[in-house]
């Protein structure tokens, strides 16, 4: 018993040595944001001489920090929103309708899935720039929608199977229309997996970059990924800047952790071990 | 109940529940994977309406292109070195996470958190470290390895890309160990331990061998992951210096979008989508042999 709780305080402190190594780059990224670019060159880990509260509000400007947190609000909640109502919608379909061609639609969602972004990136820039479709954030909601739907649909497709039936029939019977069956009794009945799912969803499409720089042209409709790009490129000689532009767009996802922390870390695993 | 007996009653019924998401997947994603086929065997470049038939052209000058296979055997090497890293130091964390102290989710919190903050954001955290943090301990304790920048010297370059890619993702597979290692039911490694099995025993013939499925898992992110890995690269190093850090993601990307050679581009985006779906089916097949049942 006692070589096992010896085990246990190594296993601590080993913890707690490899967790500071590894939010380390974290907090001297924070902690040089209230430096001047002198007192960062001479020395990157002292406390600052004095603290300068005025690279956030520099970087908060440069960076255009609200409409890019506004702009990744806006497609991030209505992407999500998208995926998860009409995934649901679908998945629904496929599952109580037993056509024939259900099983192929079902199959073509599925083999979607392993096209690597990369695959597509070309022609879709070619096709839609072409139609001068790649200039809007609700263009890129509804790409958003497309690129996300295969994976969601099939997630729902598993759970919806097990929604017991009679309970839409009595609805039916009642005199519900399937729209109401569906909204009013299938899809809540969906909420674990439709939690999983959107947060999954959040996180890609918060951090998501390669698309919007693709899709989006115009600098007022950059989302938080872009404006961190693009500032940097212009700025990188103002190392206390930069570091606040850094942690002003860390911010956001570290308080959604925070406030959701045990529904991100269950909904993480769900959908990778699925 | 369910079922329409007209074929109106079928388009409703369509309407309603499938027609806008299935709408969305064929335009976003059947189109495109479609014209990207067409491309590869064609000179068209999107705005000329006409275009001609190349056949395998397109195909023949992206495997003859040198800086595609340079591009190709830096990413073999970078993928194979994050694999091992990796998965090795997830689960040694997955081990540590669980071995029973309080305050266990906090830690498994933090280890998880560099997955929560996108990839362009990270790189640029890294070449803060690697360009100012680390140069800085080189100088003031005098350690050859750090004296200069790895950002700027094409041996070490990559090897910055691998530990921001280990920081990365080791905290996300972590995640997946330890469900396998909670999955483990407490009877047989009791069972093990009062029949006299070491802790290191109990690990290589009890654990190991139940957390193949984690395994499998895993390794196929990381897999996908490092093959397709963008923003961190473009944020760290731009493929720089020298092209030395141009991982294959970056280079299809320049290739079509920066040199506007579209067909070759396309033709080079599906022969690395066709490794990766090689190597992940190969990966996978072999694991699922491997599976033992409890």
């Amino acid at each position: 018993m006692k070589s096992r709780s010896v085990g246990k305080s190594a296993a601590f402190v080993f913890n707690v040595v490899l967790l500071v190594l590894f939010v380390f780059p974290l907090l001297l990224v924070l902690l040089n944001s209230f430096k001047a670019r002198t007192d960062i060159i001479r020395n990157p880990l002292a406390l600052p001489d004095e603290w300068l509260w005025s690279n956030y509000s520099e970087a908060f400007r440069t960076m255009d920090f609200s409409y890019a947190v506004l702009n990744s609000l806006t497609v991030t909640i209505l992407g999500v929103a998208l995926i998860t109502v009409f995934s649901a919608s679908l998945a629904y379909m496929l599952v109580r309708w037993k056509w024939k061609i259900n099983n192929y639609l079902l199959m073509a969602l599925v083999a979607s899935m392993i096209i690597p972004f990369q695959a597509l990136m070309i022609p879709f820039v070619t096709l839609y720039g072409n139609l001068h479709l790649l200039n809007s954030k609700w263009a890129l909601i509804y790409f958003y929608l497309g690129f996300g739907m295969s994976m969601a649909t099939f997630m729902y497709h598993g759970f919806v199977k097990n929604v017991p039936k009679e309970l839409e029939e009595a609805a039916l019977i009642d005199g519900a229309g399937k729209v109401r069956v569906f909204g009013g009794i299938v899809f809540p009945i969906l909420k674990p997996i439709s939690t999983t799912l959107a947060i999954l969803n959040v996180l890609w499409i918060w951090n998501d970059f390669l698309l919007p720089s693709l899709a989006l042209i115009k600098p007022e409709d950059r989302t938080l990924p872009l404006s961190t790009f693009y500032f940097f490129g212009k700025y990188t000689s103002n190392y206390g800047v930069a570091m606040a532009a850094l942690v002003l767009s860390i911010i956001p996802v570290i308080v959604f952790y925070f406030a959701m922390q045990k529904q991100i870390i269950d909904g993480v695993v769900e959908g990778a071990v699925k | 109940m369910y079922q329409e007996k007209t074929f109106f009653g079928k388009l409703k019924v369509f309407g309603i529940f499938g027609f806008i998401p299935l709408f969305a997947f064929c335009t976003v994603i059947v189109l495109p994977f479609l014209i990207g086929i067409y491309m590869t065997f064609t000179d068209w470049n999107g705005s000329a309406s006409n275009s001609s038939y190349l056949g395998f052209v397109n195909y023949a000058d992206a495997v003859r292109d040198p800086a595609f296979w340079t591009s190709m055997w830096l990413t073999l090497k970078y993928v194979v070195v994050n694999l091992i890293l990796t998965n090795v130091l997830a689960f040694v964390l997955a081990l540590l996470v669980t071995s029973g102290f309080k305050g266990q989710n906090f830690f498994r919190a933090g280890f998880f958190t560099p997955n929560l903050i996108g990839g362009i954001i990270l790189g640029f955290v890294w070449q803060f470290i690697f360009s100012r943090v680390l140069v800085y301990f080189g100088s003031e304790f005098g350690w050859g390895l750090f004296s200069s920048s790895w950002l700027g010297d094409p041996d070490k370059a990559l090897w910055a890309l691998i530990v921001v890619g280990v920081w990365q993702n080791a905290g996300y597979m972590m995640l997946i160990y330890v469900a396998g290692l909670i999955g483990i039911s407490g009877s047989l490694t009791e069972a093990a331990g009062l029949d006299g099995a070491s802790w290191l025993r109990q690990l290589f013939s009890i654990k190991i061998p139940l957390m193949i499925p984690s395994f499998t898992i895993s390794l196929f992110l990381t897999l996908q992951k490092s093959f397709m890995v963008y923003d961190t690269n473009l944020s760290l190093t731009k493929g720089d210096p020298f092209r030395s850090t141009e991982l294959i993601a970056m280079h299809v990307y320049n290739e079509a979008f920066v040199n506007q050679n579209l067909g070759p581009g396309q033709a080079k985006a599906f022969i690395l989508f066709a490794i990766v779906a090689i190597i992940a089916i190969l990966q996978v097949s072999a694991m699922k042999k491997a599976e033992v049942e409890a």
